[in-house]
């Protein structure tokens, strides 16, 4: 069956009774839901509530158990991603498709299907400037993609799907990797888009703000469930929290107690500058001081350089010059170091970073005391690992922390992001912590998560510990710091108290105006 | 008159030498090259390499035709990158436990069918001339330039092209860097992989022919000594691509002709510390291309050894 929609504008999709189950879990409960030609329809939910399995199920990634997809009011099979572009259809993921090693030219013109045997660059070049030139997003397309930023990689992923005239564009989560002003421009050039009747849209968010500026209508899932939705503007946001999470209360964040300690400075940072692993990006950091009972947001565009810093406290890589003192002494980022002088570092994306993914939830909670007798980081050496303390010690902090995981022996891979975040946090902040250093530890978690885990960072101020806060996340950054550092490229380029802060001269720093 | 050239012999010996020998580095490392830029690494190219030069020169013994002997040679080279990439796309299997396999077998393989045709003599491939114009015979050997050379040559360029410039040289090197982004886009990775392979194998049995068919040229079990393994580091050190390989099989080429060449102006002291000229090249190029600061540049993301 060929798709005889017409080749340009805007196409309608819904989805008839859409159930999908892995087993006997159900990740989807017949969901009914149309987006009309020229929509810009929000999807809201928590993780877990079904929304990236639905969008799946429309893409051809999954096979529904049971019902159907209507592409401009006509059933449609389509059983792989590659059905679902040729009917004009696609889709933006959270994380990245395009070919690390290509530039951004390659993987545009690979990604067409018709592209030609023999490739003639110089008429590739001319259509794709032709292109660019009518996509407000500036991108240099001869540089391989491996080089761009986390926010210029977005916008290459949807300019690809425009690229392949796509018509019915569906968005994971788009501005997780953005920044606020670079959210608005992508968001409100799709809006132009929906609105001139060239492409509709289905997002996916987390961000009630987001939602009410640019989406149209949108529907909420809970736990497979369509469980609402409407017009934009006729719902609150309490409304759609209600019905995002059901009836579960949400802690408010904890106040922070007490002032920094201006005596007592934990961290100095003192004219370091790096080169990260590509040896593409710098970063020099004049004088940068957290002091105790006191967290420092370092606010800035993905990309920027706040990762080479994470990478140099953690030790990951080396600094080419000045020095990190923690409590006084230099430090680098040894085992020996952070243990004795309890610096904890929680790194982003922590399945990745911070745990071994196929080893089990005890295993990784127990990595900063495995070697020690009993399990207890004061205890001295052991060769043999204690296994019965390690799996105590594991079945407490699951308890304590909320870890939700079949057992304390499963494989942590298995763990959704909120809850191997929650298990990574058990295992940094259960002991004494002096310095903690956390890097985006909200990312692509649902908001009851978010702000149980904002809420133990600022716990873990209130308890006198000196707090370096890397986030690209800003609305993180003025919620939780009690000073705010701008990065931007590779510099510490504006400081200001948190009770003061304006948020214009923060994203204008943030952009580079300084 | 030996005596006025001197060094200037062992110069042109070298020169002469970085052609000759380096004809079957470059046929392996780019077929190398071919099989990692699209994700996976076969490690059985030496035991091609020894079964394209056994089963070249049985060809041209039986047939009279060398060129029949590179046909089959790369043919069955053809059939071993089949079966490389075949088992590898049984789950759980390892390219390199496979590869490893896959040489010992090669080479057990043809040293077995080999056995009747060490004695005879098979016809050699045909060398251009190139020296004509010198009326010395140094420079005239040295000039001596084989057809399978001058392929290689124009092959490292058209697969550098290639890579670039046409749709199969990018899916290749999509499905190599981003095994999913190839799946995404409707590319059927272990088909483009063994296909891969397959061409690998192919270049690296016709690396083999010149092995047996023109230097050393003949067929015994320790004809190739470990150039296929070699050649697989070379692919590494010239960072994945075909131009680099082309050169560095040359740099080899030129180090493993230096011993034979500083033998034959008289200086025997050491000279077998000559012979491992190849060997110290390969460990001292990979220590200083490497670095503990930087990820390796250029290497295919789905490469198991850079994963």
């Amino acid at each position: 069956m060929e798709p005889d929609a017409p080749a340009t504008g805007a196409i309608g999709v819904e989805t008839i009774g859409m159930t999908k189950r892995f087993g006997a879990f159900t990740a989807l409960d017949d969901v009914s839901m149309k987006i009309e030609p020229g929509g810009f329809h929000a999807l809201l939910g928590e993780n877990g509530a079904g929304k990236s399995t639905l969008v799946k199920c429309v893409m051809g990634f999954y096979a529904p158990t049971s019902g159907s997809v209507l592409v401009d009011g006509r059933e449609a099979e389509i059983t792989n991603p590659k059905g679902a572009q040729a009917r004009g259809l696609g889709m933006v993921y959270q994380h990245f498709t395009l070919v690390p090693s290509l530039t951004g030219a390659e993987n545009l013109v690979i990604s067409r299907a018709d592209a030609p045997a023999i490739l003639h660059w110089s008429s590739e070049r001319a259509a794709l400037a032709d292109f660019m030139g009518r996509m407000p997003f500036k991108l240099n397309l001869d540089r391989p993609v491996a080089e761009l930023a986390a926010g210029e990689k977005q916008k290459l992923e949807i300019v690809k799907q425009l690229y392949l005239k796509a018509r019915f564009l569906i968005l994971d989560e788009p501005t997780s990797v953005l920044t606020p002003a670079e959210a608005e421009e992508v968001l409100g050039l799709l809006r132009a888009m929906t609105d001139r009747g060239d492409l509709s849209v289905l997002m996916i968010s987390h961000k009630f703000r987001e939602v009410e500026t640019f989406a149209r209508s949108l529907s909420v899932l809970r736990r497979g469930k369509l469980v609402g939705g409407g017009a934009v503007g006729v719902l609150s946001r309490d409304d759609m929290a209600a019905m995002m999470i059901g009836e579960r209360t949400t802690r408010t964040i904890a106040a922070r107690l007490g002032e920094p300690d201006p005596e007592r400075e934990i961290l100095r940072v003192e004219k370091v500058t790096a080169t990260d692993v590509s040896g593409l990006r710098h970063i020099a950091i004049d004088d940068l001081r957290v002091r105790a009972r006191e967290i420092v947001g370092i606010a800035g565009v993905s990309g920027n350089g706040q990762k080479e810093l994470a990478d140099v406290l953690g030790g990951q890589i080396r600094a080419t010059g000045g020095r990190v003192v923690v409590a006084g002494t230099p430090y680098t980022g040894k085992r020996v170091e952070s243990r004795s002088r309890r610096v904890r570092f929680i790194p982003e994306e922590p399945l990745r970073n911070a745990c071994a993914p196929r080893m089990s939830v005890a295993e990784n909670l127990a990595f900063r005391a495995f070697d020690r007798r009993g399990d207890d980081p004061q205890k001295p050496p052991t060769l043999w690992l204690d296994k019965g303390a390690m799996s105590r010690r594991a079945k407490d902090l699951i308890a304590r922390f909320k870890v939700k995981t079949a057992s304390s022996e499963a494989p942590i891979a298995t763990l959704s992001g909120g809850n191997v975040q929650r298990a990574v946090l058990a295992r940094e902040l259960t002991d004494p912590v002096d310095l903690l250093i956390v890097v985006n530890p909200c990312f692509g978690l649902d908001f009851a998560a978010v702000s149980e885990i904002r809420n133990r960072i600022v716990a873990a101020r209130n308890g006198g510990a000196a707090v370096l806060l890397i986030s690209e996340d800003l609305d993180e950054i003025l919620e939780l710091s009690d000073r705010i550092v701008v990065m931007s490229e590779g510099r510490l380029v504006y400081e200001t108290l948190a009770a003061e802060a304006e948020v214009g001269a923060i994203g204008q720093h943030m952009a580079g105006h300084h | 008159m030996s005596d006025q050239l001197g060094l200037w012999s062992v110069l042109i010996a070298v020169i002469g030498g970085a052609i000759r020998v380096s004809t079957p580095f470059l046929f392996v490392s780019l077929g190398e090259t071919i099989t990692e830029r699209s994700g996976r690494i076969n490690l059985g190219l030496e035991g091609t390499l020894v079964f394209g030069a056994m089963s070249a020169y049985a060809t041209a013994v039986l047939t009279d035709s060398p060129w029949a002997g590179v046909a089959v040679a790369g043919l069955a080279g053809g059939a071993f990158g089949l079966l490389h990439g075949f088992v590898c796309r049984l789950p759980r299997v390892n390219d390199v436990a496979v590869g490893i396999a896959l040489m010992l077998f090669g080479s057990g393989l043809a040293f077995f069918l080999g056995k009747p045709f060490i004695q005879p003599s098979a016809p050699p491939l045909p060398a251009i001339p190139f020296g004509f114009w010198s009326d010395l015979p140094q420079v005239q050997a040295a000039l001596r330039v084989n057809v399978l050379f001058l392929v290689g040559a124009a092959l490292s360029v058209l697969l550098w092209w290639a890579f670039r410039n046409t749709k199969a040289g990018l899916i290749v090197r999509v499905v190599g860097d981003s095994a999913d982004a190839a799946r995404a886009m409707g590319y059927d990775v272990d088909r483009v992989r063994l296909y891969a392979t397959a061409a690998g194998g192919v270049l690296a049995g016709i690396g083999g022919a010149y092995l047996s068919l023109y230097y050393p040229g003949s067929w015994n079990e320790g004809v190739s000594s470990g150039q296929g393994l070699m050649a697989v580091a070379l692919v590494i050190f010239a960072r994945w691509n075909p131009l680099a390989c082309f050169g560095a099989a040359l740099l080899f080429g030129g180090a493993g002709a230096l011993g034979p060449a500083l033998q034959s102006v008289g200086i025997s002291q050491g000279y077998y510390l000559f012979y491992a000229a190849p060997y110290v090249l390969t460990l001292a190029l990979l220590i200083a291309t490497s670095s503990t600061e930087r990820a390796l540049a250029g290497a295919p993301g789905e490469l198991s050894l850079s994963k």
